[in-house]
């Protein structure tokens, strides 16, 4: 069993007002040393797989599918080992 | 007497233009509509799909991200592979996007706000199944309502598009000038509605089902309607004249 973690954000080219937004707060709070603010999704998963590239092929396959949308979305995957299930 | 033209509207969890559009295309239009669940298979024998407005599956995910896995859009795709008449109107232009009838996506708005008001769009292509009936130039006062109207594709498709004449409305000024203050969501080039390469699928943000009864103060939206019932008039006129 892996526990995946897919991280989705708007792809560099996709202007984020979100994130601009967010950053003009972080901008208030004092933190003037920070930029390029960007807010995506996570999407966490248990996936019934014995290898770690079995999981990984199956959460890119449901990224490609579903979780994000190629024309404005990357994703990236993080993968661990699920103990005691 | 030409017989009823059949539209079939698809009803989604989280639809909220559905009546509205089954309203306009029945009632108002005067012609034959029904309502479709989504759970259906078949759409039967519909000559029209509209695909309305709303928030499906409450927006999870992504607007239209999980709605065009609902049992009916295999029927919807196939309706459309053969080159039948669907229109996706504001949450339906996403659904049509996501199921990739049509190309692009729509973003957030740039302003972050959810937009509702009624804007002017220009009709850049008259020789559409769904703007027949209007001028060319012709700019129509429609209502918006979204939060994720903001059209955007690679520079390679928005060349294609334009280059086809396949961006169909784009907003406006009342005077019809496209100018960036009457840009209300972000959207490249303004554009407000596109049809495939094909033309018999649009996708359009504005609503004109909400802009079809005088009651309620605009008309405009009539004319869409209308021109996709005189498309089926003048193509069954060719068959007849052959």
């Amino acid at each position: 069993m892996y526990h995946s973690k897919i991280t989705i954000i708007l792809r560099k080219s996709i202007l984020d007002p979100q994130g601009k937004a967010v950053e003009l707060g972080i901008h208030s709070l004092g933190y003037t040393g920070v930029a390029n603010v960007r807010i995506g999704k996570c999407v966490e998963m248990d996936i019934d797989a014995n290898q770690r590239d079995e999981a990984e092929k199956i959460s890119r396959e449901i990224s490609d599918k579903l979780l994000a949308n190629p024309i404005m979305e990357d994703f990236s995957i993080s993968l661990e080992e699920h103990k005691g299930l | 007497m030409m017989e009823k033209i059949k539209f079939g509207v698809i009803v989604f969890p989280g639809s909220n233009c559905d009546h509205d559009a089954h309203y306009a295309s029945g009632q108002l239009a005067g012609q034959d509509s029904r309502l479709i669940w989504h759970k259906e298979h078949s759409l039967g024998d519909v000559d029209v799909v509209i695909v309305p407005g709303g928030f499906s599956y409450g927006d999870y995910l992504r607007c239209g991200a999980i709605a065009r896995f609902s049992p009916i859009m295999k029927d919807v795709v196939r309706f459309a592979g053969k080159g039948g008449i669907v229109i996706g109107i504001c949450n339906g232009f996403q659904i049509l996007t996501e199921a990739g009838l049509l190309p692009g996506v729509l973003l957030r708005n740039e302003s972050l706000l959810f937009v509702c008001r009624n804007v002017s769009i220009r009709t850049e292509n008259i020789s559409t199944r769904f703007t027949g009936t209007c001028q060319k130039g012709e700019v129509l006062n429609v209502p918006i309502a979204h939060g994720d109207g903001n059209y955007f594709a690679e520079a390679d498709t928005i060349r294609k598009l334009e280059e086809n004449g396949q961006v169909v409305f784009r907003y406006c000024d009342e005077n019809g000038r496209v100018t960036k203050e009457s840009n209300p969501n972000g959207s490249v080039n303004n554009i407000a509605g596109i049809v495939n390469e094909e033309g018999n699928i649009l996708g359009m943000m504005p609503h004109p089902e909400r802009a079809s009864d005088a009651l309620l103060g605009l008309t405009d939206g009539k004319k869409i309607f209308e021109s996709i019932i005189h498309s089926f008039v003048s193509s069954a006129q060719q068959f007849a004249a052959v």
